[in-house]
C-alpha cells in the first residue's frame, strides 16, 4: 500500500493552499470555508487555522452534508440509505466567496451535489473548489481551483485519506485494485 | 470539538447502519439501534427546517399518500410538511371516520391507490392492526400514523427526540405517563420505546383506566399520582377523551383534575428541571393545568416542531433500498 502523502507532506500542502487562497482572493475579507463531511470538514478547519496565522483574520467555517443531494440516492435496488449528518453553516453565504473543501476529487458527482446544496443556502459571489487529492476520472465538467496533489489512478484503485481527527494519523494511501471501490 | 458530530453526543446506544424494514408499523419492530438511527437522522433533518429554503431533493419523484381514516390535524400536517421538505409528491386523503371501518373496504381502497403506484402510504385508522393488514397487500411502504388503540410510532419517536434533545439520554430517566392509559396508542408506543432505551417508566391513572397487564411491559403502574411524579425527569400527560369518558370511568372531569390533573403544586415533587410533555390535543383543566402547559418546563410545542424532523427521518430511511427484514 504505497503512501502517497505523509503527515509532513499534507501539512506543507495545506500551508501552500492557504497562501494561494490569500493570493488569489487578495486577502480573506469576504471568504468563508465550507468542508464536505467528513474529511473535508477537518481540512477546512485546518485551512482556517493556517489562514488565521497568515492573515490574522478568522475565516468562518462550516460543514456540509451532501447525502440528501446525491444523484444515486434511491437508485440502488438493495441496500440501506446512506447516513445523513448535520449540515452546519452558521453564517450567511450571500455575496461571500465560498471555498468548498473536499479530500478527494474523483467523478465530480459529490461536488455537483455540494454545489446544489450550497446554492439552497443563498447566492454566493463565487464558489472555489479545494481538494487535497485529484485522482482523475471525472464524469462531470468540474475542475478544482486548488489541488494538493494530482494523483494518476486507475478506476479500480482506491484513494484513502486518513486524518488525525478521525483516523488518528495523517496520510494519503493508494490502495490496489482488489480492495474494491471505496 | 462539540460541533463536530452532535449526533454522537446523544447518549444513545450505537445506531444501526440502516432501517431494515419495508414498513414502520410500530415501535415493536424496531431495535434500540434502529431507534437511535432514526433519532440521529432527525438531528440532521431538524437543521433543514431552520434554513430559509427548507427543502432538500432527497425524495424527488417519490409519491406519498397520506390516508387518514380518522380526523387528525397535527399528525397529518406534520407528515405533509415532512414530505414536502424532502421534495416528495404528496396526496392527502381524509375519509370520514365513521364510514369505513371494515378491513375489506380498507384493502379495496389501498388496492385502488396502489394501482396508481405510490411509493409510500401513511395510514391513520381507527382499527388496531389496520397497518399490518395493509402491509401484507401493498408493495408501498406503510407508515403507521396511529392505528386504533395499538401504536403511534412516530409520536413515540418524536417524544424520545424531544427528551434526548434536552436531557442527552433516555437510559435511567424516570418518565411518568399519566392519563387515559387504556385507550392510548401513544402510551403503548412510548412504553415500548422507552423501555427498549432503558428508561424507568411509570404509568398512572384511575384504576379503571389502567390496562390490567400493563406491568408485563416492564413498567410500574400506580394510581397515586404523587408516587409517579416524585423525582420524575419527564411527566407526560395523556388526553382524557372527553367524549368517551364522562360517567363511565370516573365520576367527573372536575374530580379527575382534582386527583390526577397536573398542577404546579403537584410538580413540586418532580425534579426541578422536569420536562412536561403532552401529545395533544390538550384538555386544559382536565389532565393538565394551563399554568403547567404554558409554563417554562413545558416542551409541548417542541414536540410538535420535532415531529416534522422525526417524520422526515422515517420517510427518508424507509424510502431507500428494498432490503427486507428476515421473515418476522
Amino acid at each position: 500500500m504505497p503512501v502517497v502523502m505523509d503527515a509532513d507532506r499534507i501539512a506543507r500542502t495545506l500551508t501552500r493552499i492557504a497562501h494561494e487562497i490569500v493570493e488569489r482572493n487578495k486577502g480573506v475579507e469576504d471568504v468563508a470555508l465550507v468542508g464536505i463531511r467528513t474529511r473535508g470538514v477537518h481540512l477546512a478547519r485546518r485551512l482556517a487555522r493556517t489562514l488565521k496565522e497568515i492573515t490574522g483574520d478568522d475565516v468562518p467555517t462550516g460543514a456540509l452534508d451532501i447525502t440528501l443531494y446525491r444523484d444515486d440516492l434511491m437508485r440502488h435496488d438493495v441496500g440501506p440509505q446512506p447516513l445523513v449528518r448535520r449540515t452546519e453553516i452558521p453564517f450567511s453565504i450571500e455575496k461571500r466567496r465560498i471555498l468548498l473543501v473536499d479530500d478527494v476529487l474523483y467523478t465530480g458527482r459529490t461536488i455537483r451535489a455540494a454545489l446544489d446544496a450550497l446554492i439552497d443556502f443563498g447566492r454566493p459571489r463565487a464558489i472555489q473548489l479545494i481538494v487535497l487529492v485529484d485522482r482523475g476520472h471525472r464524469e462531470l465538467p468540474i475542475k478544482a481551483d486548488y489541488v494538493g496533489k494530482n494523483l494518476p489512478t486507475s478506476p479500480g484503485e482506491s484513494v484513502q485519506v486518513r486524518l488525525q481527527e478521525t483516523d488518528a494519523l495523517d496520510e494519503v494511501v493508494l490502495e490496489p485494485e482488489q480492495e474494491g471501490a471505496a | 470539538m462539540s460541533t463536530e458530530a452532535p449526533e454522537q453526543g446523544m447518549g444513545l446506544p450505537p445506531a444501526t447502519s440502516a432501517l431494515r424494514h419495508k414498513d414502520l408499523l410500530g415501535i415493536d419492530q424496531l431495535s434500540a439501534g434502529e431507534i437511535a438511527l432514526v433519532l440521529e437522522t432527525a438531528v440532521a433533518m431538524k437543521e433543514i427546517g431552520s434554513r430559509s429554503i427548507k427543502k432538500v431533493p432527497a425524495l424527488r419523484g417519490k409519491t406519498v399518500v397520506n390516508l387518514f381514516f380518522e380526523p387528525s390535524t397535527r399528525t397529518r400536517t406534520s407528515f405533509e410538511i415532512a414530505e414536502k421538505r424532502l421534495s416528495a409528491d404528496t396526496l392527502s386523503i381524509a375519509i370520514a371516520s365513521s364510514s369505513v371501518v371494515k378491513g375489506e373496504t380498507l384493502i379495496d381502497t389501498a388496492r385502488n391507490l396502489e394501482a396508481m403506484n405510490p411509493d409510500m402510504i401513511v395510514l391513520r385508522h381507527a382499527s388496531s392492526g389496520a397497518c399490518h393488514l395493509l402491509s401484507r397487500f401493498c408493495r408501498s411502504a406503510i407508515i403507521n400514523a396511529g392505528d386504533g388503540m395499538h401504536e403511534h410510532p412516530t409520536q413515540a419517536l418524536l417524544d424520545a427526540f424531544t427528551i434526548v434533545e434536552r436531557r442527552k439520554r433516555l437510559a435511567g430517566l424516570k418518565v411518568a405517563i399519566i392519563g387515559d392509559l387504556l385507550h392510548s396508542r401513544v402510551l403503548r408506543s412510548n412504553i415500548l420505546l422507552l423501555t427498549k432505551m432503558g428508561a424507568d417508566v411509570w404509568v398512572c391513572g384511575p384504576p379503571t383506566l389502567i390496562p390490567t397487564d400493563v406491568t408485563r411491559f416492564g413498567v410500574r403502574a400506580t394510581s397515586r399520582v404523587d408516587e409517579a411524579v416524585r423525582d420524575a425527569d419527564v411527566v407526560m400527560l395523556l388526553r382524557i377523551q372527553l367524549e368517551r369518558m364522562e360517567g363511565a370511568f370516573f365520576p367527573s372531569l372536575r374530580e379527575y383534575f382534582e386527583v390526577f390533573g397536573m398542577t404546579e403544586a403537584r410538580l413540586a415533587l418532580a425534579r426541578p428541571d422536569v420536562l412536561i410533555m403532552h401529545p395533544g390535543p390538550m384538555n386544559r383543566g382536565v389532565e393538565i393545568a394551563s399554568e403547567v402547559a404554558d409554563g417554562p418546563r413545558s416542551v409541548i410545542l417542541d414536540q410538535v416542531a420535532n415531529g416534522v424532523a422525526v417524520r422526515m427521518a422515517v420517510l427518508y430511511l424507509l424510502a431507500g433500498g428494498v432490503e427486507h427484514e428476515e421473515a418476522a
